[in-house]
Order: C-alpha cells, then sequence, then structure tokens
C-alpha cells in the first residue's frame, strides 16, 4: 500500500502527512492479532484519516496554515476504536480547509485531483480520503461530513460515502467546523467495506454529550436483509432544474433499476428543499464563527510573529492564517449572529431547519428510504468554481437537506457521465443506517458496479 | 444638563457575583477543580485548553449546587435551561467564547433578606446561572525590557456560579450587607468557600446617582477590581460622591463606562479605552443537549438544603438566646460557629460561652493569625476551663489569664491550675492579706479616709499581686470595705 | 449592498485582520450570498420553533469525577512562544 502511495500520490496529492513508521508497527501488531481466529474485521486494514481527526502525536493541520505544525497530544475517539481494531493508519489525507469547501481546492497547501480525471476535482471537503479510496492509496478512510463532504466527493470519485445518524458516531477530537451538523463516515470501495467501517466508530461516547445512547446493530449481518417491498420517496424537487442531463439520465436508470429488487418507488415532495441551502449557510457559518475562534496564536498554531500588541498579533494571526473561504465563512457567520441581524438570519434559519426536518419526518412516515443524486454533476475541472462562491456551494444542493434534519445518508457508485462517476444517494430516518446499507447494497449486487477503483486514470 | 437637586439623590445599585464552586472537577472536563496549589499549567487538558476537536461535558455535581444556591436565595427554577456560548476575544479565554446561560439559566426571580441600620430590606435577585472560569494572567517585564503577559491556564474551566442581583440597593452598607448575606449562605450551603481574597468569590458593582425629583435613567457605572468587603464599601461610597459631584456641577447623568477600584488611592478610575462595544453573539451551545429540571430532581436537590445562616442565626437568638451581635458575629464565621456549637453542647449557659468566644478568642486567634479549627484551646478545653471558674477554683480574672495562658502554651485549664494553685477564697487567708496591704499603705488609706474612693482600687491591687491574682476578688472588696469602714 | 462599515465592523467582532482588497471583495461576496439567502424572509415563520440540535437528548451529565490532566510539557508543546512553565504573549493592557 505505501508503495502504492509512493508511486502515484505525487499526481493525486491525496495526503497531506503519511504515517509510514506508524503504519509499520501497527501492521506488526496486526500481523500478531491476526494469528488469533477472533481477530477483528479491520485488523491489519490500510486505512487514511482525514486531517480533520486528531491523532496523538501525528500532525494535525485541518487543511489550514494556521494549524500547520500543530500536534495535538491525544487522539479523537473513532482513532482510538479504529486502533483497538487492529486498524492500520497510513495517513493524513488533504481536505478544504477545516472542511469548508466543495473541491478541496480550498485546502491550505495544495489541492488534491480526481484519480478519475487528474484535471478534475475529487469533489470536497474529504476530496483527499475519497481520492486515495479511489486510486487505491487505502482500503478505505474517513471523511467528515458536514453539508455533504462525504457523500458529494465519493460521488465524484465513484466510490462510496456514508454520513450517520447525528450522533451515531462521536465527535471527540473531531475539528469543529459546525458542531450541530457534523459527523464523521466512512469512504470506502464498497458497501460491505462502509459496513464493517461503521460498525467499528458507531456507538455512545461519554466524551460527546451528543452521542446517541442507542445500541448499534450489526451492519455487516444486515447487509443481507431482503429489500422486497421497501417503499423508495423520489422527491420531485430533487430531480428539477439544475441537475446535468447525463447525471439525471444515470440516476434515473439507477432509480429503474431499483423496482428491479422488488423495491416500490413513490413520488414525494420534500417542499422546503430549496431554502436548505440558505439555511445551511446561515447556520454552518454561525457555529463555524465560534468554533474557529480559538485559533489565535496564542496556544498553538500560527503566530504572526512582526505584531505590535497581543491583540494586533491575535487578529494578524487568524487575518494570515485562515484562507480566503474560511474568512468568508467566518465574516458571514459573525454577520448572521450579530446584534441587528441575528434575528432575520440566524433564528430565521434555526425556525426554517424546523420546516425541513418536518419535510423529512412526514416523507418518512409513508416513505422507508429516500433516493437522489449525490450530486447534480460530475467532477468539475479544477479551478471552475473556485471565485465563484455560490455555484461552489450549489455542488452540495442535494446533500446539505439531511444533515439539517441529522439523518443518515449513503452515496453508491451507479454509472458514469462523460466518462466520469455518478453517485446515488439514499436517505433514511434516525439510526436508519441498517435499511440504507441494505438498500445500497442490494443496489450495488444488482447493478454489478464493481468496487471501482480509477487505475485506469492513474 | 440638570442643575443641582434640590431634593437630593436617589442611587441605585445592583451587584453581579461570580463564586467558584467546590466541585472536585471542572465544570466541563475531568481536570480537578482544586488546582490552587498546583503548579501553573499541571491541572490542565485538551478540554480545558480548547484543543480543537474537543467537547464539553457537563458537571451535574455543578448543577446541582447552583439549582441549591437558586432555591436557597428563593429563585424559581425554570422547567427548562440550557447552555450557550458567548462570544468574546481575550487572551485569557481558550476557546474565545465562554460557556454561559443567557436566556434559560437555572434560577431566576428571587431574593434575599437582609436588615442594615435595623430596617428590613428585601433585595431581589434577578438570575443565578453556571458558566467556566477563565485562565490566570501574570504581567510582567523579561530581561529585554518587553512588557508580556502569561497564561497559567489551571484556573481555566472552573465552575464559577454568577449570581445577579436586582438594582435594589440603596447604599454601600446595604450592598455590603447583601454581600455577606450572600457569602454566608454559599459558605452554609457548601458549595463555595465565597473567599474574597482569593478569588472565589468576585463581585462587581453597577451604580447610578439620580436627582431624587427627576427620573431614573439607563445610564450606570460598572465598578470593577474589588477584593474585599471593605473595598466594595469603599468604592461604592466614593462612587456615590463621585456622581453626585457631577450633577452637582451640572453635567448630569454621569457618563456610563467602566472603572476600577483603586484601593491605594482609595478612588475609582476610568478604564474607558478605546474598547470596541461588546457583541457577545450569544447562541445556543450546540455541543450541550438541554436540560430538564422535573420537580422531582429539584426535589431532591431541595431537600439537601442545610439551615441557612438567616434562620441559624433567628434561632441563635431567639431560641439559644444570645445576644443579636454575637449571634452575628458567630454566623459570619462559620468555624467559630461550629466551635460554639460543639462547646455549648456541654455547657448549660450559651450565651456565657458566646462571651468567650467573641472577647477572649477572637481576640487570641487574630493576635496569632489562626482560625478557629486551628486554635489550641478546644471546645471541650474552654468549657474545662468555665466549669472550674463557676466551681469558684479560679476568679474570672484568673480565667481569662488561664485562657491565655493555655492559647499560649497548648496545656490544660487543669494543669495550669495545679501549677499556679487555686483561688483563695478563704476569709481569714484574704484578711491577713488586707491586714497587710492596709500597713504598708497608710497613704493610700488616708486618701481613702480623705474621701477619695479609688483608693480602694489600689489596695485592692495590693492585694491581688500578693496573692498572684488568685484572691477571690469580690471577698477583698468586702474585707477592704469592711477594714478600712 | 453591505456598506463597508458592516464589513469593517464584522470584521472587527470576528477579529480578522483583512486588507482593503479583501474588504471590498468581502463587502461584494457577502452581499451576493446574502442576497441569496433573502429567500429565507419568504416563509412565514411566525409560529415555528426553533432547531438548535436535532437530537432526542437531554439532561445529559457527566458525575463529578477527576480524570488524568496532561503532562505539563503537553500543555506548552505547541505554544508559539512560553516563558518558564506559562504560555507567553505580549503584554495585555486592562482592557482593550
Amino acid at each position: 500500500m505505501l508503495d502504492r502511495i509512493h508511486s502515484i500520490d505525487a499526481r493525486v496529492r491525496a495526503y497531506i502527512t503519511l504515517t509510514p513508521d506508524l503504519a509499520m508497527r501497527q501492521a506488526a501488531e496486526a500481523d500478531e492479532r491476526l494469528r488469533h481466529p477472533d481477530a477483528p474485521r479491520l485488523c491489519g486494514v490500510p486505512l487514511a484519516l482525514k486531517d480533520v481527526l486528531s491523532t496523538r502525536n501525528v500532525k494535525t493541520t485541518c487543511g489550514s496554515k494556521i494549524l500547520g505544525n500543530f500536534v495535538p497530544p491525544f487522539d479523537a475517539t473513532v482513532v482510538s476504536m479504529l486502533r483497538d481494531a487492529g486498524a492500520v493508519t497510513v495517513g493524513k489525507t488533504n481536505m478544504d480547509e477545516f472542511a469548508m469547501g466543495s473541491s478541496t481546492e480550498n485546502s491550505g497547501f495544495f489541492p488534491t485531483f480526481n484519480p478519475w480525471d487528474l484535471d478534475r476535482v475529487p469533489g470536497g471537503s474529504s476530496g483527499g480520503s475519497a481520492a486515495a479510496v479511489a486510486a487505491d492509496e487505502c482500503i478505505a478512510a474517513l471523511g467528515s461530513d458536514t453539508g455533504g463532504s462525504v457523500r458529494q466527493p465519493a460521488a465524484l470519485c465513484g466510490v462510496v460515502g456514508m454520513r450517520p445518524t447525528y450522533g451515531r458516531v462521536s465527535r471527540y477530537g473531531l475539528v469543529a467546523f459546525a458542531s450541530s451538523l457534523d459527523q464523521i463516515g466512512p469512504i470506502t470501495k464498497d458497501v460491505t467495506d462502509c459496513a464493517i467501517l461503521m460498525q467499528a466508530i458507531s456507538g455512545h461516547d461519554a466524551l460527546d454529550s451528543t452521542s446517541l445512547q442507542a445500541d448499534v446493530p450489526d451492519y455487516e449481518s444486515s447487509l443481507h436483509a431482503d429489500v422486497a417491498g421497501l417503499k423508495v420517496g423520489l422527491p420531485r424537487e430533487y430531480m428539477a432544474a439544475g441537475v446535468d442531463e447525463g447525471v439525471r439520465g444515470v440516476v434515473l436508470k439507477a432509480i429503474d433499476r431499483l423496482t428491479e429488487a422488488g423495491m416500490e418507488i413513490v413520488d414525494i415532495s420534500l417542499p422546503h428543499t430549496e431554502y436548505a441551502l440558505a439555511t445551511y449557510y446561515v447556520i454552518a457559518p454561525a457555529e463555524a464563527s465560534a468554533n474557529l475562534a480559538r485559533y489565535n496564536g496564542v496556544k498553538y498554531g500560527y503566530f504572526d510573529p512582526d505584531s505590535d500588541g497581543v491583540e494586533e498579533l491575535m487578529m494578524n494571526s487568524r487575518g494570515t492564517g485562515f484562507g480566503a473561504e474560511v474568512k468568508r465563512r467566518i465574516m458571514l457567520g459573525t454577520f448572521a449572529l450579530s446584534s441587528g441581524y441575528y434575528d432575520a438570519y440566524y433564528l430565521r434559519a434555526q425556525k426554517v431547519r424546523t420546516l425541513i426536518k418536518r419535510d423529512f419526518d412526514q416523507a418518512f412516515e409513508s416513505v422507508d428510504l429516500i433516493v437522489t443524486p449525490t450530486s447534480p454533476t460530475v467532477a468539475f475541472p479544477v479551478g471552475e468554481k473556485v471565485d465563484d462562491p455560490i455555484s461552489m456551494y450549489l455542488s452540495d444542493v442535494m446533500t446539505l437537506p439531511g444533515p439539517i434534519a441529522g439523518i443518515p445518508g449513503i452515496s453508491v457508485p451507479c454509472g458514469f457521465s462523460q466518462g466520469l462517476p455518478v453517485g446515488l444517494q439514499f436517505m433514511a430516518p434516525p439510526l436508519g443506517e441498517t435499511v440504507l446499507l441494505r438498500a445500497a447494497h442490494a443496489y450495488e449486487q444488482l447493478a454489478g458496479v464493481e468496487s471501482a477503483t480509477a487505475r485506469k486514470a492513474v | 444638563m440638570a442643575a443641582r437637586a434640590n431634593g437630593g439623590y436617589r442611587v441605585v445599585i445592583g451587584l453581579e457575583v461570580h463564586a467558584q464552586l467546590l466541585t472536585e472537577s471542572k465544570m466541563f472536563c475531568a481536570c480537578s477543580a482544586k488546582y490552587a496549589d498546583a503548579p501553573p499549567n499541571t491541572v490542565v487538558c485538551p478540554i480545558c485548553l480548547g484543543m480543537p476537536g474537543v467537547l464539553p461535558v457537563i458537571n451535574e455535581q455543578a448543577v446541582e449546587m447552583t439549582i441549591l444556591t437558586g432555591l436557597a436565595l428563593n429563585c424559581r427554577i425554570p422547567a427548562h435551561a440550557k447552555f450557550d456560548r458567548k462570544n468574546y476575544a481575550y487572551p485569557d479565554l481558550m476557546k474565545w467564547y465562554q460557556i454561559s446561560q443567557y436566556d434559560l439559566p437555572f434560577c431566576v426571580g428571587g431574593h434575599l433578606d437582609v436588615t442594615v441600620d435595623g430596617i428590613d430590606r428585601r433585595l431581589g435577585i434577578t438570575r443565578v446561572h453556571l458558566e467556566e472560569d477563565t485562565a490566570r494572567m501574570i504581567h510582567g517585564r523579561d530581561e529585554a525590557g518587553e512588557d508580556y503577559s502569561l497564561l497559567d491556564v489551571n484556573r481555566s474551566g472552573a465552575p464559577l456560579m454568577e449570581i445577579v442581583s436586582e438594582p435594589d440597593m440603596k447604599t454601600a452598607a446595604e450592598a455590603r450587607e447583601y454581600l455577606m448575606s450572600l457569602r454566608n449562605i454559599l459558605v452554609y450551603l457548601d458549595v463555595s468557600t465565597a473567599n474574597m481574597q482569593e478569588g472565589a468569590f468576585r463581585c462587581d458593582a453597577n451604580i447610578s446617582v439620580w436627582p431624587r425629583d427627576g427620573e431614573i435613567g439607563n445610564s450606570k457605572v460598572e465598578v470593577k477590581n474589588m477584593n474585599s468587603f471593605r473595598s466594595v464599601y469603599r468604592a461604592l461610597e466614593f462612587e456615590e460622591k463621585r456622581q453626585i459631584a457631577v450633577w452637582e456641577s451640572g453635567n448630569g447623568p454621569p457618563e456610563q463606562e467602566t472603572r476600577g477600584w483603586h484601593e491605594a488611592s482609595g478612588t475609582t478610575v476610568s478604564q474607558r479605552t478605546k474598547e470596541y462595544a461588546h457583541d457577545y453573539r450569544y447562541f445556543a451551545e450546540p455541543d450541550l443537549p438541554p436540560l430538564v429540571l422535573d420537580e422531582a430532581w429539584v426535589g431532591e436537590i431541595a431537600a439537601r438544603m442545610p439551615e441557612l445562616p438567616s434562620a441559624l442565626e433567628h434561632r441563635l437568638i431567639e431560641q439559644v438566646g444570645i445576644r443579636p451581635d454575637d449571634a452575628r458575629q458567630l454566623i459570619n464565621n462559620r468555624e467559630l460557629l461550629r466551635y460554639f456549637e460543639e462547646a455549648a453542647a456541654s455547657y448549660g449557659d450559651p450565651q456565657r460561652v458566646a462571651n468567650w468566644i467573641t472577647r477572649d478568642l477572637v481576640k487570641a486567634l487574630g493576635d496569632a493569625g489562626a482560625s478557629p479549627s486551628e486554635s489550641p484551646v478546644g471546645p471541650g478545653d474552654l468549657i474545662e476551663l468555665l466549669k472550674l471558674e463557676d466551681s469558684n477554683r479560679v476568679s474570672g480574672k484568673m480565667a481569662r489569664d488561664i485562657f491565655r495562658t493555655m492559647f499560649e502554651t497548648g496545656r490544660s485549664a487543669a494543669e495550669i491550675v495545679a501549677q499556679q494553685g487555686e483561688q483563695i477564697t478563704d476569709q481569714d487567708e484574704i484578711r491577713q492579706a488586707v491586714v497587710k496591704a492596709i500597713q504598708e499603705n497608710p497613704k493610700a488609706v488616708a486618701d481613702f479616709q480623705a474621701g477619695k474612693k479609688q483608693a480602694a482600687g489600689f489596695l485592692v491591687g495590693r492585694v491581688m499581686r500578693a496573692t498572684r491574682g488568685r484572691a477571690n476578688p469580690a471577698r477583698v472588696n468586702e474585707l477592704i470595705a469592711a477594714e478600712l469602714g | 449592498m453591505l456598506d463597508s462599515e458592516v464589513v469593517e465592523h464584522v470584521s472587527r467582532l470576528a477579529r480578522l485582520t483583512l486588507s482593503d482588497e479583501e474588504k471590498d471583495k468581502m463587502r461584494v461576496e457577502l452581499s451576493k450570498t446574502l442576497e441569496h439567502f433573502r429567500a429565507l424572509s419568504e416563509l412565514d415563520t411566525s409560529a415555528i420553533p426553533p432547531t438548535a440540535q436535532v437530537i432526542p437528548i437531554e439532561n445529559n451529565m457527566r458525575e463529578d469525577a477527576v480524570g488524568d490532566c496532561l503532562p505539563k510539557d503537553d500543555v506548552l508543546a505547541n505554544a508559539p512562544r512560553t516563558r518558564g512553565d506559562y504560555i507567553r504573549v505580549p503584554a495585555v493592557l486592562k482592557a482593550f
């Protein structure tokens, strides 16, 4: 695996930090454990971690220059869980700075390229993780999904990406972007791997007060349950204008195949969908403006050495250390919370959040699942949207509503448009991971989509 | 604008108190909350250091202590509470937001009854809420002459309870009384040391002064940096005079601002800087689920309510029969009260015990700089001494000297008496000493007989000296009067 | 269009040093984005309660028990400047 990384990562640029020594040590320990028949499923499996996850004694940058040299003294809960399960962690993957972006071009260090076409973006913000999995630079990876940052890059890179129910996976050690929306999720080559990784990272954590107490089902064994009779809602708002024609065609064909497995497709409406983008882009930046306040060059991180006085030092460290998109969102969020604008923006967005959540609650009274495209387009060329924030924001329009409601979602590869992968998204009610995985797995079996690694391109 | 007021002025004072809670661990992490004696930056974890990716978890004990305090202050405990983020940028605040409570605090709408100069006053409590403390800063200048500030993060994240009063106080004396009563309550609830000097009990005051014949406006002056009850009193007295002077000079109302109390000069000083207007941008803390304060839980907490200082004071006066001043003095020092309770438990005259404590023990402790629990003379030792006096084995005067010796040497009353000898009550023995004194001091006798009655006192002194203080003073007086009569 | 004073005010609240060029750009971009958000005000939300969290959890608290702290060296390891056992910053005035 390390050889593969060395041979191609110069072109894909999926990793910010590689940890070969650690990986070799973990691999040796895993070999020991694998002698026993009861070794965990992940034992010895090489995984990549998005650089938003805190790793003890391993640099954790969050894709930002402001944390360029930051070495945490503690592991995120999911990282400890993976290590306990015997996984081998090969490195930390590239990402949009503080997970703000949909193309990984906002990384404070360098962009990552889509293994299917190196002139195109891998999606984001977990673009490094998705590209690493697609290019076979690891078996699977963890990403984080605030508004689609696992599912969208998974779709654009032709791999599986899952966002769990809010609270299913501990956020402790996940560098916060928008606390009420952030979730960690797996990015894998197929749905079975996704189930295995979900098994390893799910569960209650006393260090995360928003962590759910609910028991963790056996995800892998639930994959094989029958899907016949499942009612799948197709929300008309998601197929409206804005979806690329090629993507629409591939997705509609994929939805047709669901009926072959005995699933019933039902036309539904999620009437507040059009407000999701604005809702998200008020709430997430507002929370981010507080979460990113701590980066001021005092305790850790970049500090501006030429500043005069403490106030200037802190302001300049932030002004220089953060990239353009992060500053844009901090400004937006600060504005939305500020006196005189709070009611019109932040409070109103929270109210619309209620409406969007109600849409889903109502829909799930009549359907088991919802199916949509994951992204309105295939991977777009590097540089195309980087100077147009709104068009970049629109590339998450299919994945934003789920997190607003806290529900889980999964993206599975469902074919190609313009030679580039297209993703099919399923969404389920809270804690509906089993039915999501089951449906995604059934589709995968039916469509015969092979474990898609983009070896052709790289 | 407004000229001098003919009808005098009204003073409006409100107080904000921050009290550190006596929990074992910090507010949102498992670091010890007892960091006072720890070396700098040794009671710190990723959570209270505000590292990327950390999350808070609410300390239940801190919540219960806050609710208990609210109940003791007659507050209503709302059914729902939550934590919020209060955004402000200061180097001692690790996350650059403080987890605090904004619109749904744990306790609202209470009151505290105090008596000042014989007048009963009910002072409103607006709210009691919970938040986290900041790191400590130390300021200095290095070898190269560069000024610096240093951060000790140990205090960061310690649980801090904020008690906000209504602007109900009208004088500095009322404010001081409110603070002392509040301090006593926290101490008796065992929720805080409430020690002001150590920073466990901090007070900021809002004060404004308005002409009696006009409206009360909104502007007010916030006074900070007061670290004793005395400095609160002095600062408010000063500020009242200063603000009246502003009105008298025709420049009222005084400008709204923050002023710092300067102990050495006895004045408040404007802290006005280019400080930017505050906009805390409160919003619900997304990392902490809300709290439901149901009746069962609140009832459970209420059941732990100890006897409050005001009730205790009342009981001491009405039932135990202690003089009000003494009762107050005992209540104000919980260790002293415990000493009293233990001593009085095995003695029939509680007021007499109180006398000894508020007079001799307090004096001795003050001289030694010791606290009641450190007293070399324990409650039982004191009672032993009182009983010796009751049985006339020592005189009152002897008892006080013996007490002093006990305090200084740690020896028991019985030991000291055995060595020094008991009181002399024998009529003949005392008469011998009296006769001797009369013979040796003819001038005093002459003075007495010439009408200078105080000359008898001189003779009593000679007798006491001759008997090394052991003669029963009453007998000595009687016999001198009889001999000279 | 947002006026430049609002941008100045917000950048000051957010403690972000922005160049004049950045401020101009921010003004244009934020204005466009806020324009997009105007959709929110179309909805009648007067009777709708706000949602701050999507999880059905309440009263999640921990027992008041002491756990491990970091070694002091780990506390100071990432600090840009230290002095002795402290984190060092330029002198902080009483208020700024």
